[in-house]
C-alpha cells in the first residue's frame, strides 16, 4: 500500500480498516488464524447442539425438545461438527503450519486461500439460518438418506444442499493449494521422504478430499434435481433406487471418516518424538501406513451398509477390507509407542494430549473392528453402540490431536506460554468427561438402544444419565479451554524460539511469536541442523 | 522442486490443473456411478430388481418337480387415488411352469390417472430367477375416473433357483405418473 501520498483518499475508519485487513489477507498465517477462529465458534455452536440432545435425553420421556427440534439438533450437531468444526480446524493448522514447517513463504496460491476460506462463512450462515425457517432445519441425520431427504426432507433442505456446495468448493481449492504448496514450495534439500509427518499426512488427507468431496457435491446434486427437476436418481418411481444413495454418499463418507483422522495422526507424529526426546520410531512405514489407509478408505464404503441386503460375497469382501485398514492403523500405534520406549519423556500438556489420543482412538478402533464383523454388525447397525464408536474417533481422535496442536503450537503462534496448570486441569477432566459421555454408550447400544430417537426404554435410564453428566462437564471443560487460549493470545511467559526442549523442525528455528512473512529465502537446510537430524531415516 | 525460479511457477500451475481436473473427474465420477450401480445390479440380480423386459418364451425350460410358494402383494405410493390389491395373495407353483395371476385396481377418483407399477423381489437375490412373459409392469396404466380393471402378470420361475429359497415374495407398489413441471415440488406430493 502506499501510504501518506498526498494523493491518497482521506483515511479509512480504523474498524473499516480491520474488516479489510481480514477479508482480503493472503498471508498463511492470517488465514490459518482465521480457519481455527471459524471452526472454534462452530464447535462451541454444535456443542450447544449436542448439550439439547444430551439434556433431552438424560431421563427417558420426552421433557424439553420435541421430536422435530431433537430431529434438527442431532442432523445439525454432525454437519456442523463435521463440515465446520473439525475439518477447518485441520485446514487452519495446515496453513499455519505446513508452509512453516517446509520452509516455504507462504501457500503456493495465496488469493485462492483467501477465497477458500472466506467462502466458508456463507457456507454455514445457510446451513444454520435454516433453523428459523419455516418447516425448521434439516431433521433427516447427518448421513441425509433418501428418501428421508429427498421425497420428505423440509423445504430447508435446498438450503442445506448448496450450503454442502460451498463446503465442498471450500475444502477443494484448500485441497489443491495445500498439495501445490508441498509439491513446489520446500525448501532446497527438503525431499519427500524428509518432510515432518503432519505435511505427509496433510498432502495424502488432500488427496482425499480431492477425490471425495466431489463426490459428495455430486450426490446432493442429484437430491436436489430429484427434488426438484423432475429425476429420479433415488425415487423408485422413476427406475431409480434410494440405496443407490447410501453408495453414492458412503463412498465420500468412509474416505471422510479418515479427512477427519489422518491429519490428527501426523500431528501425534510431531509431538510424541518431543517430549520423549527420541526420533520417531520408523518414519518410512508411517508415511506407507498413511497411504495405505487413504487407498483402503475408497472400497471399505460398504460396511456402512450390510444391512441393505447386500449378497454374501459383498459382505465377505467389505469385512474383510475393513478389517485390513486395522493393520497399517496398528502399524502406527506400534510406531507411536515404539517411540516412546525408553525415550525421556515428560508430560506437558500436549503430550497428554497425544498420549490421551493413541489410547482412547484405540479404543475407538478396536469398536470399529468389532462393527467390521459382519453377524456382529447387523446387531450392532444404528444402534449406540456405533455412536459410542465413532465419537471414540472423533473426539479423543479428531478433537484431542487439534487440542494437543493447538497447545503445542500456541507458544509459537502468539510468542506466549500457556497456562501449564490450566492446561493439564483442561486434560484430565476432558479425558474423565469424553469416557464417561461415551463409554456406556456401549452398554446402552449393546442392550439396543437406537440411535436417533429422541425418547427411550426406561431400561437405558441409567446409562444415559451417566452420559449426559459426562457430556455437561465435557462442555464445560472445552469452556476453560477457550479461556486458556484467550489468555495465552493475551499474554503469559515469553517462549523461546524453540519453545519445547526436544522440539525438531524448521518451525522451531524462526522467532515466538512467529513474524507475518517467515522463509522469504529458502532456509539452508543443513545450518538449520534440519538436515542433521532427519539424516538417520 | 526448488522455488523462486520460472520452471518452478510453470510447475505450480500444471499441477494446479492436475488436480482441478481431478476434482471435476470425481464430480463427473458420480454421476457414472447411476449406470455403473444399475448395470451391476441387473448382472448380479442384486436389490430384488426384476427385469423390465418380457422374456422370451420359445426357449422354456422343462418344468421340475419342485415347488415353490409365491406370494403377492401390492400397494400404492403416497399421493396415488387407486385402490391397487392382488386377486390371490399367494400360489403355489412348480419351478418352470407357467403361471398367471391378477391384480385388481380401481381409481377412487373422478379424473382420469395414470400409473405405473414398479415391482420388487424378496429375497432380492431371487429376482433374477423370477421371469415374466407378460407383466402390468412393463406400461404405464391408464384408469378413467372410477374405472377399474384386473391385470395380468404371467410368470414362471427358473429351474435354477437355488434350494434354500422356498418362498418368494412379488411386490408392486403403483406410483401415479404425472406430466412433471420443472418447478414441481416433490416434497408436497
Amino acid at each position: 500500500m502506499v501510504a501518506h501520498a498526498d494523493t491518497l483518499p482521506k483515511q479509512r475508519h480504523p474498524f473499516i480498516e480491520f474488516i479489510l485487513r481480514w477479508l482480503l489477507t493472503t498471508n498463511h498465517k492470517e488465514i490459518g488464524t482465521l480457519y481455527l477462529c471459524l471452526s472454534f465458534t462452530l464447535f462451541f455452536v454444535a456443542g450447544a447442539m449436542a448439550m439439547v440432545v444430551r439434556a433431552e435425553l438424560f431421563q427417558p420421556g420426552i421433557q424439553f425438545a420435541e421430536p422435530e427440534l431433537y430431529n434438527q439438533m442431532v442432523t445439525l450437531h454432525g454437519l456442523v461438527m463435521v463440515f465446520g468444526a473439525v475439518m477447518p480446524a485441520f485446514v487452519g493448522l495446515a496453513n499455519w503450519l505446513i508452509p512453516m514447517m517446509i520452509g516455504a513463504p507462504d501457500m503456493a496460491l495465496p488469493r485462492l486461500n483467501n477465497f477458500s476460506f472466506w467462502i466458508l462463512p456463507f457456507a454455514f450462515v445457510l446451513l444454520l439460518s435454516s433453523l428459523f425457517m419455516e418447516g425448521g432445519a434439516p431433521n433427516f441425520g447427518w448421513t441425509f438418506y433418501a428418501p428421508l431427504s429427498t421425497t420428505y426432507g423440509p423445504p430447508s433442505t435446498d438450503y442445506f444442499i448448496f450450503g454442502v456446495h460451498l463446503m465442498g468448493i471450500s475444502s477443494v481449492l484448500g485441497s489443491i493449494n495445500i498439495i501445490v504448496t508441498i509439491l513446489n514450495l520446500r525448501a532446497p534439500g527438503m525431499t519427500l521422504m524428509k518432510m515432518p509427518l503432519f505435511v505427509w499426512t496433510w498432502l495424502i488427507t488432500a488427496f482425499l478430499l480431492i477425490m471425495a468431496m466431489p463426490v459428495l457435491a455430486g450426490a446432493v446434486t442429484m437430491m436436489l434435481t430429484d427434488r426438484h427437476f423432475g429425476t429420479s436418481f433415488f425415487n423408485a418411481a422413476g427406475g431409480g433406487d434410494p440405496v443407490f444413495f447410501q453408495h453414492v454418499f458412503w463412498f465420500f463418507g468412509h474416505p471422510e471418516v479418515y479427512i477427519m483422522i489422518l491429519p490428527g495422526f501426523g500431528i501425534a507424529s510431531q509431538i510424541i518424538p518431543t517430549f520423549a526426546r527420541k526420533k520417531l520410531f520408523g518414519y518410512h512405514s508411517m508415511v506407507f501406513a498413511t497411504a495405505a489407509i487413504a487407498f483402503l478408505s475408497f472400497i471399505v464404503w460398504g460396511h456402512h451398509m450390510f444391512t441393505t441386503g447386500m449378497p454374501l460375497a459383498g459382505e465377505l469382501f467389505f469385512m474383510y477390507a475393513t478389517m485390513l485398514i486395522a493393520v497399517p492403523t496398528g502399524v502406527k500405534v506400534f510406531n507411536w509407542v515404539a517411540t516412546m520406549w525408553r525415550g525421556s519423556m515428560t508430560f506437558e500438556t500436549p503430550m497428554l494430549f497425544a498420549l490421551g489420543f493413541v489410547m482412547m482412538f484405540t479404543i475407538g478402533g478396536f469398536s470399529g473392528l468389532m462393527l467390521a464383523i459382519v453377524p456382529a454388525d447387523i446387531q450392532y447397525q444404528d444402534t449406540f453402540f456405533v455412536v459410542a464408536h465413532f465419537h471414540y474417533v472423533l473426539y479423543p481422535g479428531a478433537i484431542f490431536s487439534t487440542m494437543a496442536a493447538a497447545y503445542y503450537w500456541l507458544p509459537k503462534w502468539t510468542g506466549h506460554m500457556y497456562d501449564e496448570r490450566l492446561g493439564k486441569i483442561h486434560f484430565w477432566t476432558a479425558a474423565i468427561a469424553v469416557n464417561l459421555t461415551f463409554f456406556p454408550m456401549h452398554f446402552s447400544g449393546l442392550a439396543g438402544m437406537p440411535r436417533r430417537v429422541v425418547d427411550y426404554s426406561i431400561a437405558f435410564a441409567d446409562f444415559n444419565m451417566v452420559s449426559s453428566i459426562g457430556a455437561g462437564l465435557l462442555g464445560l471443560t472445552q469452556l476453560l479451554f477457550l479461556y486458556i487460549v484467550i489468555k495465552t493470545i493475551r499474554g503469559g511467559e515469553k517462549a523461546s524460539d524453540q519453545v519445547w526442549e526436544g522440539a525438531e523442525g524448521l518451525e522451531w528455528t524462526i522467532p515466538s511469536p512467529a513474524p507475518l512473512h517467515t522463509f522469504q529465502t529458502p532456509p539452508s537446510l543443513e545450518t538449520s541442523g534440519y538436515a542433521a537430524t532427519t539424516a538417520k531415516h | 522442486m526448488t522455488r523462486s525460479t520460472k520452471p518452478s511457477h510453470d510447475s505450480r500451475r500444471k499441477h494446479t490443473a492436475v488436480l482441478v481436473v481431478l476434482a471435476v473427474g470425481m464430480f463427473g465420477f458420480a454421476f457414472a456411478l447411476v449406470p455403473l450401480y444399475n448395470v451391476f445390479c441387473e448382472l448380479t440380480g442384486l436389490n430384488g430388481k426384476t427385469s423390465s423386459q418380457a422374456v422370451n418364451t420359445e426357449r422354456l425350460p422343462q418344468a421340475s418337480d419342485r415347488e415353490v410358494t409365491i406370494q403377492f402383494l401390492a400397494q400404492v405410493a403416497k399421493g396415488m387415488p387407486w385402490e391397487f390389491r392382488p386377486t390371490e395373495t399367494e400360489l403355489r407353483v412348480r419351478l418352470g411352469e407357467i403361471n398367471t395371476t391378477r391384480f385388481y385396481v380401481r381409481n377412487r377418483v373422478s379424473d382420469a390417472v395414470i400409473g405405473q407399477a414398479v415391482p420388487s423381489v424378496a429375497p432380492g437375490l431371487a429376482a433374477q430367477y423370477l421371469h415374466k412373459i407378460e407383466c402390468f409392469c412393463f406400461t404405464q396404466q391408464q384408469l378413467d375416473g372410477g374405472g377399474e380393471m384386473e391385470m395380468p402378470v404371467q410368470f414362471y420361475v427358473g429351474t435354477d433357483l437355488p434350494e434354500e429359497v422356498r418362498t418368494l415374495t412379488l411386490s408392486y407398489t403403483m406410483f401415479r405418473v404425472e406430466p412433471v413441471l420443472p418447478d414441481a415440488d416433490h416434497a408436497h406430493l
